[in-house]
């Protein structure tokens, strides 16, 4: 029991160590330096090398910047809103596994923080939780425009929502499973022996699910919300300093849960063609213990397929240009519900036949 | 032990938030406090070997059914109920006691019939998911298509209800000529659309009458 | 181990907590989400009646409660907004055309 409790802590502290440590401030980072590639300029690079002290002044300039609270603005809420965006975002990270289960000191350890069973969809629930704080962003602030924005945000994160979570479904229909570790041992031994990624067999629902992910967190092509030429800065408009500090940070919280997502759901997540358990066994033949290599190995390659997908969402936000409200709900109506729809049920009837 | 903890707790929160939900004077509060309870209710769902129910519990009703709430509330700027119109005391003392009433009768029964059961350990059938799959489209397939030409038909009831009122007749547009034409007072429109007073002097109306 | 007459009190508790929110308040939108307590409340003791007996069908019905219930907000407040276009008001004690 005490055993398990220190176990999970563990588990938890490591994850909550690399989201908030290292991935926020590298995502600043990339972001700065990711744009200005492509835009063919040099971006930060006063500050260190490669201005890799960017974040570190960044995260000075939050600190001292003046806190302003607009003065109608309904204080509980006002306050509220920030927290409402940074728990969902780092409460599912929980489900996602970085190995399988190990022995360490007799146990069997499962290297995911909580192997729930119904894992999957108790990460899309709170995931969906992450409307709220748009709302009430919107609504405290005393500002129609934030309003707006805030409105329009949540319109477009539930409309979202539909196409990820049947996205979802079509994966989950040949696993059978809700748990994400049943997700990467499937698609250990899809196909070949060594396994194959579901991204394969499943390129539409990939596709969805990214589009989706997009949406989800306001990210170009779909960040009209809050888009720095339309409403001013949307529903964050009144937020300054900390707050909205607090609001940038569960962005990309946001962005690295669900890379992480997409790579457990589609790139076998912290598996990559027997290769990391091999490697794993091999070093803890020299010394150490199996089960703490498999854990760096499998989190390693989790992070690495991760920063793939955070990569990309840099690369695709400098790209293109922003989708205007109503074209973003056409999208996600008219396109990619019926889409996903069909994806559900060409993948049941290949499950069926035995292809999957 | 832990379980009476987390009952104790999450009971508590439910109970306080829905005080909030009844209590409240703004309609956004109440709505932010039903999502507090309607997750400590999935806490207890959880507890009560329905991780599956919890989790949907999460996903559709707090995740889509109040945000729809929170929506209509912000779209109808809908405020603070005014003090002085509150109902009487004696009809909210009457709602209390009745409710009161209602309570006792029901918990007296519930203790009664299973005041110190102790409850068989969580069975494993009852907290898979094939089980409830199997179930759900083997004995209750009807009603779940049933269920779900129900939430077809509220869809289309839903777009229907708040559809904004178009204009019958299309405005069709003036020509240059006829433009260049016009008097003073005339606007030149080819055909004629039918007379459209609009809310506040329609609802102005029906209220002179009523009142 | 928590006896289940808790769980079943504290459900008859949230419903009688929502009827007298039902009964009282004049805001449609309340007296809206006072309903929607009651309805939780059954599904909470429809759970743990699942649990005591240890028979999915609770389970069942509170998974067809929900989409009944989902059904009924999106018209409902359809509803609402389809009133409030022509009443101005949401006071219920206000949208009494068809009283005498």
């Amino acid at each position: 029991m005490l055993f398990d409790l220190g176990a999970t802590a563990v588990k938890l502290g490591i994850f909550l160590g690399i989201l908030l440590g290292a991935i926020a401030p590298v995502m600043v980072w990339v972001e700065r330096r990711g744009s200005a590639l492509i835009q063919d300029r040099p971006g930060p690079n006063r500050l260190g090398p490669w201005g890799l002290l960017q974040p570190a002044a960044d995260a000075l300039k939050f600190f001292f910047k003046e806190d302003v609270t607009p003065s109608l603005a309904d204080r509980p809420l006002y306050l509220a809103a920030p927290v409402l965006a940074v728990l969902p975002a780092l409460t599912t990270f929980v489900f996602i596994p970085f190995g399988p289960t190990v022995e360490v000191a007799g146990r069997a350890v499962p290297l995911v923080v909580s192997d729930a069973s119904a894992g999957v969809l108790l990460f899309l629930a709170i995931a969906s939780l992450g409307v709220y704080s748009l709302v009430i962003a919107g609504y405290a602030s005393n500002n129609k425009y934030s309003l707006i924005g805030g409105l329009r945000a949540s319109a477009q994160l539930i409309s979202y929502e539909l196409a990820m979570t049947l996205a979802v479904v079509a994966v989950l229909i040949p696993v059978g499973s809700f748990r994400l570790t049943e997700v990467v041992a499937y698609q250990r031994e899809l196909w070949t022996p060594f396994g194959m990624w579901n991204v394969v067999p499943q390129l539409v629902g990939f596709f969805i699910f990214m589009v989706a992910a997009f949406a989800e967190t306001n990210r170009l092509p779909f960040d009209l919300p809050e888009a720095e030429s339309e409403l001013i800065a949307g529903f964050h408009t009144e937020y300054s300093a900390m707050r909205f500090a607090a609001f940038f940070m569960s962005e990309y919280i946001a962005m690295t849960t669900l890379s992480a997502l997409a790579a457990t759901l589609f790139f076998g997540g912290w598996s990559f063609f027997g290769l990391v358990e091999g490697a794993a066994r091999t070093v803890a033949g020299w010394f150490g213990p199996f089960w703490l290599w498999m854990g760096l190995f499998g989190l390693g390659t989790l992070l690495l397929k991760t920063v793939c997908f955070l990569g990309l969402f840099v690369w695709v936000r400098w790209t293109f240009p922003r989708f205007r409200y109503d074209q973003l709900m056409r999208l996600g109506w008219k396109v990619l519900l019926p889409l996903a729809l069909a994806n559900v049920i060409v993948v049941a009837a290949a499950t069926l036949a035995g292809w999957l | 032990m832990i379980e009476v903890a987390i009952f104790a707790i999450f009971a508590a929160l439910a109970l306080a938030s829905a005080l909030v939900v009844v209590l409240h004077r703004n309609p956004v509060y109440s709505t932010m406090s039903l999502v507090v309870t309607l997750i400590s209710l999935a806490v207890l769902f959880v507890l009560l070997g329905a991780p599956f129910i919890a989790a949907l519990q999460v996903l559709i009703y707090t995740g889509a059914i109040v945000v729809l709430f929170l929506f209509v509330v912000m779209l109808l700027n809908i405020g603070r109920e005014e003090i002085g119109e509150q109902r009487g005391l004696v009809q909210k003392g009457a709602a209390v006691v009745g409710a009161g009433a209602l309570l006792v009768i029901v918990g007296l029964s519930y203790m009664e019939g299973y005041g110190g059961a102790e409850l068989a350990p969580l069975d494993e059938e009852l907290v898979s998911l094939t089980g409830l799959a199997a179930e759900l489209f083997g004995r209750y397939l009807l009603t779940f298509e049933l269920v779900g030409l129900l939430l077809l038909v509220a869809v289309i009831a839903a777009t229907v209800l708040a559809a904004r009122e178009r204009p019958a007749v299309p405005t069709v547009g003036r020509d240059l000529a006829t433009a260049a034409t016009l008097e003073p007072g005339e606007d030149g429109l080819v055909s004629e659309r039918p007379d459209d007073e609009g809310d506040l002097a329609g609802s102005a109306g029906v209220a002179g009458g009523a009142g | 181990m928590v006896p289940i007459a808790w769980y079943l009190l504290l459900a008859a508790l949230l419903f009688a907590i929502g009827t007298v929110g039902a009964l009282t308040r004049r805001n449609g939108i309340t007296i809206f989400l006072s309903i929607e307590l009651m309805l939780n409340s059954v599904n909470l003791t429809l759970v743990s009646y699942s649990r005591l007996l240890d028979d999915r069908t609770g389970q069942l019905v509170v998974f067809f409660v929900l989409a009944v219930a989902a059904a009924e907000a999106a018209v409902g407040l359809a509803l609402f907004i389809a009133v409030y276009r022509h009443r101005r008001t949401i006071d219920l004690d206000r949208v009494n055309l068809l009283r005498w």
